[in-house]
């Protein structure tokens, strides 16, 4: 029990601590145009990071599996039609029928 | 969206903009947010520590990352320190969002507060500024069912028998390939995006979970690039 209030009260602040920096730190100041065109690239970057992360690594090592078919099935289902629930529902289908199959 | 109708609108009319546009990112955070509280039943949290969590944490990728270390007999503070370096993206997106969060500075970081990753890409008006109102109205309706998914998975999971025969370990990664695509609208966007996949895929074998994703940064230095300031300028202007 003192483990979970551990764990989730740590990660709780470190989490408030981190979203919460940016905005003290360089809050309402203008920012040059330049730094302007990173940061909005910075969306697309990071998540490319976490879906490839998420569907070609398992923990340290590179790794396809039934996942990584539905996750791409998804991604042509987000593609072709933009609904993200569409998405997430064929991902899992996708995913779900492969494992039985094989 | 435009700037400038994102301007003209008030602020109660872009809350409710942004409720509307964060209902189908809400959905599918509800998905996630089920297997969520099922995978922290099972690595040994009561289902009344993963409610709480989802409450007061309320950011998918670190809860996961925290509960794997966890269920794999890792220690408190690596599950932490984990979840922090998956969080370490919302750093990013604080410091990208600070220009558009006026007030004192307890204030700023209150609204701060509300990024998540859906919320904070929707609220981009694409020029590098960024639409508050929209993100706390999108933000809303996904804390919503943030919570209420994890409820239901960690009081009623156990009745989906093996989760990942119904494959909802696809969900998570779907969900962000479905952000990724509505963001990757242009040329430079696509091209960050590939730089960050090829960096973040490249650390994985080397860097402890999460700083794949954090180095993935590098690829918005694509904006430093000529054509990509003139853009930005064009967007505000």
């Amino acid at each position: 029990m003192s483990t979970s209030v551990t764990l989730i009260g740590g990660l709780a602040l470190v989490t408030a601590a981190i979203k919460a920096a940016g905005p003290i730190v360089l809050g309402g100041r203008e920012l040059p145009a330049q730094f302007l065109g990173v940061i909005s690239l910075l969306a697309p970057a990071l998540l490319a990071a976490l879906v490839v992360t998420a569907t070609l690594a398992d923990g340290k090592e590179l790794a396809v599996g039934e996942h990584t078919v539905g996750v791409a099935a998804g991604g042509v289902v987000a593609w072709r039609t933009g609904s993200i629930i569409g998405c997430v529902v064929v991902a899992a289908v996708v995913t779900a029928v492969l494992r039985a199959l094989l | 969206m435009t700037a400038t109708e994102s301007e003209t609108a008030t602020p109660r009319e872009r809350f409710l903009k942004g409720l509307r546009l964060g209902v189908p990112f809400a959905i599918a955070g509800f998905l996630v947010a089920l297997t969520f509280g099922i995978v922290a039943r099972d690595a040994g949290l009561s289902a009344v520590a993963a409610i709480v969590m989802s409450l007061i944490v309320f950011a998918g990728s670190a809860q996961f990352a925290a509960i794997a270390i966890i269920a794999a007999g890792g220690g408190v503070a690596a599950a932490i320190g984990a979840g922090a370096l998956m969080n370490s993206r919302f750093l990013m997106m604080g410091v990208a969002l600070a220009p558009s969060l006026p007030g004192r500075w307890p204030w700023r970081a209150a609204q701060g507060q509300t990024v998540v990753d859906a919320s904070w890409a929707l609220a981009a008006r694409g020029d590098g500024t960024f639409d508050r109102w929209l993100l706390f109205g999108s933000t809303s309706v996904q804390y919503l069912t943030w919570s209420t998914g994890t409820a239901l998975g960690a009081l009623g999971g156990g009745a989906l028998g093996d989760t990942d025969k119904l494959g909802l370990d696809a969900i998570y990664p779907a969900f962000f390939v479905a952000l990724l695509i509505s963001e990757a609208r242009s040329g430079r966007a696509r091209g960050a995006a590939a730089i960050g996949a090829v960096v973040s895929l490249a650390l994985v074998p080397f860097a402890p979970a999460g700083i794949p994703v954090l180095a993935a940064s590098v690829g918005a230095l694509l904006g430093l690039t000529q054509r990509a300031r003139a853009e930005a300028q064009e967007a505000r202007a």
